[in-house]
């Protein structure tokens, strides 16, 4: 199948990535010769099982975690079930659960039906934020309690990329005796994670977020972290997560995460000029457009902008036309009938948010793009607020 | 990404009479910033009562944009009293079909003409009246029951496809499911028990429905001379066929709703609704 991947202008990498070429070729001995299972005694696949130890390696080298803390998963959503669910296991008698209005759904509505899948009823505490996405300073220390069994908040936000201060949060709640958990799918490979002296017990990752296939993830799982596994099975990954492991898409990760690292200065560099570039274009371009999202604390890649008196499945697929990819917090994209639940929490009043775009840029990005993208966007926006009712010259 | 027919996509790319009549008519305007879609319809209207003009202004999606730029197209050259037999479905029609979750597009198409007649006439539209059920979109029971009636809707999350009513927070479900019943049966339920009921995959319920059938109702109908058949189960709506002595009696509704519905609510599941097919 040829999907055109040559012509299109890709801005949607917070909701996957372009698997490098460099982790394909890495991948390719184990969807070929080297098939063996890496739980078998013979030669023939005990080589597969130190290609796992390697890319293990790899992995615990970009986010500053020993080897043994790497656990290897299906998906990021796996990763975070695992987490908050080993946590509610492991102190039964501690039904209080904090995390924020805006998490990603895996974490999101895992709290909503904790209820149903535990049999218990929960307390759960979800922490508000501000305009630009920040959480409120007091809130969480206030919300710390002695039957919270585990505090689930976001590294980076995958809408507005608004980076939460998870180090400080985590040292809070270890204080406390309280686990904490950080889904860091949006963050990991993007920006400096350092774990080795930092009070996270859990952390959640996706491999197809950073340029390696869809479905392999990794939960990070703190040295001496209590812990209670959610797939039982085999002894793959030390008992931790049974099931054969995904060795390919491993590798493949392993591989992503040295790229991650070599590319680490580029992307906050070359990649949030970029983006800036792009962002500081389409605000001074086209009126009435705002950024969503705290302006500093947030990922180098991401920037989600709305247009006011538009719609955003509208404004998607005239980009559309010109093959620009990006994503759009509109209730019409996303199959419900309400606009994202990150932006009403910041509380973006409707007319802008039905109207967001989200571009969110990689390091295959070429300025040529952004170029194009600012040269397009206001012809798009300016011809559908033509049509708009609400809109007056 | 939605599976838009080439005629949406083709309205939607070149949309047909954006703008404003001057010195309209008509002036239909339906839905609100905060919905996520709003038409602003005008509409000029010679003496001879045809619509000479029609133009339009949305703000929405695809599917919203291309529902309006089709309505303009179709009641261009029609009659005041043509146009308003236009139902929604008309426009999805029109435009090769619209995805289910996207009915509410041709619904607020519809309305928008509708108001539009009204303004022309100077009459005051009684859909605006009646018990607000959804709060979120500000959906009546009125609307509501209209959709399920033209429609022929047969489940909360049509009626949520169709009217967005309980697309929100979901408050009104259980409302919704009653005005669904209420409606489609036309007479009075119980509110829905609280007891929760076993749940039942649409193959068991027409396993045990078709057993009942041949066990219980069968036997008694064949008493005198009647029969029934199984046509369609669709969630709680039981479509069955009456047959012999049954077909075309004076009492085969009270056969069916006193006889058979009951006996299935008895030993199948208590929120079945029997219809007869026609």
């Amino acid at each position: 199948m040829n999907c055109g991947s040559d012509k299109v202008i890709y801005m949607d990498n917070n909701a996957t990535t372009r698997v490098a070429p460099e982790v394909v070729e890495a991948m390719m001995p184990f969807l070929t010769d080297c098939y063996g299972n890496p739980s078998s005694m013979h030669t023939f696949g005990g080589q597969v099982a130190g290609a796992i130890a390697e890319a293990r390696e790899s992995i615990a080298a970009l986010i500053g975690a020993d080897p043994e803390e790497i656990v290897f998963t299906s998906c990021g959503t796996e990763s975070d079930s695992t987490a908050i669910l080993s946590a509610l296991q492991t102190y039964p008698d501690n039904r209080h659960v904090i995390t924020t209005r805006v998490e990603h759904p895996a974490v999101k509505n895992l709290c909503e039906n904790l209820d149903g899948l535990t049999g218990h009823k929960h307390r759960i505490t979800r922490l508000q934020v501000e305009a630009d996405g920040m959480l409120i300073p007091d809130q969480y220390e206030e919300s710390l309690s002695d039957d919270t069994a585990i505090v689930s908040v976001m590294w980076a936000n995958n809408e507005t990329g608004v980076i939460f201060p998870v180090e400080e949060m985590a040292v809070m709640a270890r204080d406390r005796g309280i686990l904490f958990h950080t889904d860091a799918v949006q963050a990991v490979g993007k920006i400096p994670i350092n774990l080795k002296d930092s009070a996270i017990d859990f952390l959640s990752i996706s491999g197809h977020k950073l340029h390696a296939p869809k479905g392999v993830g990794v939960l990070y799982i703190r040295k001496g972290t209590p812990f209670i596994p959610f797939i039982n099975g085999g002894h793959q990954e030390h008992g931790r997560r049974g099931g054969t492991e995904n060795v390919a898409s491993i590798v493949g990760l392993g591989r992503a995460c040295r790229l991650a690292a070599e590319k680490m200065e580029e992307e906050n560099v070359r990649v949030r000029r970029l983006r800036d570039k792009l962002e500081s274009g389409l605000l001074a371009k086209i009126p009435r457009s705002m950024l969503n999202g705290h302006k500093t604390s947030r990922l180098p890649n991401t920037a989600n902008i709305s247009f006011e008196f538009v719609e955003g499945e509208s404004i998607l697929l005239h980009m559309d036309k010109y093959n620009i990819c990006a994503s759009s917090g509109s209730a019409c994209t996303s199959g419900s009938l309400e606009p994202s639940h990150v932006l009403r929490a910041m509380g973006v009043p409707f007319t802008a948010a039905h109207g967001s775009i989200r571009f969110s840029l990689s390091v295959y990005n070429t300025e040529e793009e952004v170029d194009f993208v600012l040269e397009k966007m206001p012809e798009i926006i300016a011809n559908l607020r033509a049509m708009s009712p609400f809109w007056n010259d | 990404m939605w599976d838009y027919t080439d005629k949406v996509k083709e309205h939607f790319t070149n949309p047909r009479n954006v703008g404003e009549v001057d010195n309209a008519d008509g002036v239909g305007e339906v839905g609100s910033l905060a919905c996520g879609d709003a038409l602003k319809l005008t509409i000029k209207v010679n003496d001879k009562g045809v619509i000479t003009d029609a133009r339009f202004k949305t703000f929405g999606c695809a599917s919203a944009i291309a529902s309006s730029s089709a309505l303009t197209e179709m009641v261009k050259g029609m009659t005041v009293e043509e146009a308003e037999k236009i139902t929604n479905e008309d426009i999805a029609n029109y435009l090769g079909g619209l995805p289910k979750e996207k009915m509410h597009c041709s619904v607020m198409g519809r309305e928008a003409l509708e108001a539009a007649i009204a303004n022309y006439r100077g009459v005051f539209l009684p859909m605006a009246q009646g018990e607000v059920v959804c709060e979120c979109f500000g959906v009546t029971d009125l609307e509501i029951i209209r959709a399920i009636k033209e429609s022929h809707l047969r489940s909360v999350e049509e009626i949520t496809n169709f009217t967005k009513a309980g697309g929100g927070c979901g408050k009104c479900e259980d409302r919704l499911r009653e005005i669904l019943h209420q409606t489609v049966e036309g007479l009075q339920m119980e509110p829905k028990k609280a007891k929760k009921e076993q749940r039942m995959t649409t193959l068991q319920k027409i396993k045990k429905i078709e057993e009942v059938l041949e066990r219980e109702i069968k036997p008694t109908l064949k008493k005198d001379g009647g029969d029934i058949e199984l046509i369609d189960v669709d969630g709680d709506f039981v479509t069955v066929s009456l047959r012999g002595a049954c077909a075309g009696c004076q009492s085969s509704r009270t056969t069916l709703k006193v006889y058979v519905e009951k006996k299935l609510r008895e030993l199948v599941s208590d929120s079945l609704i029997v219809e007869e097919d026609r």
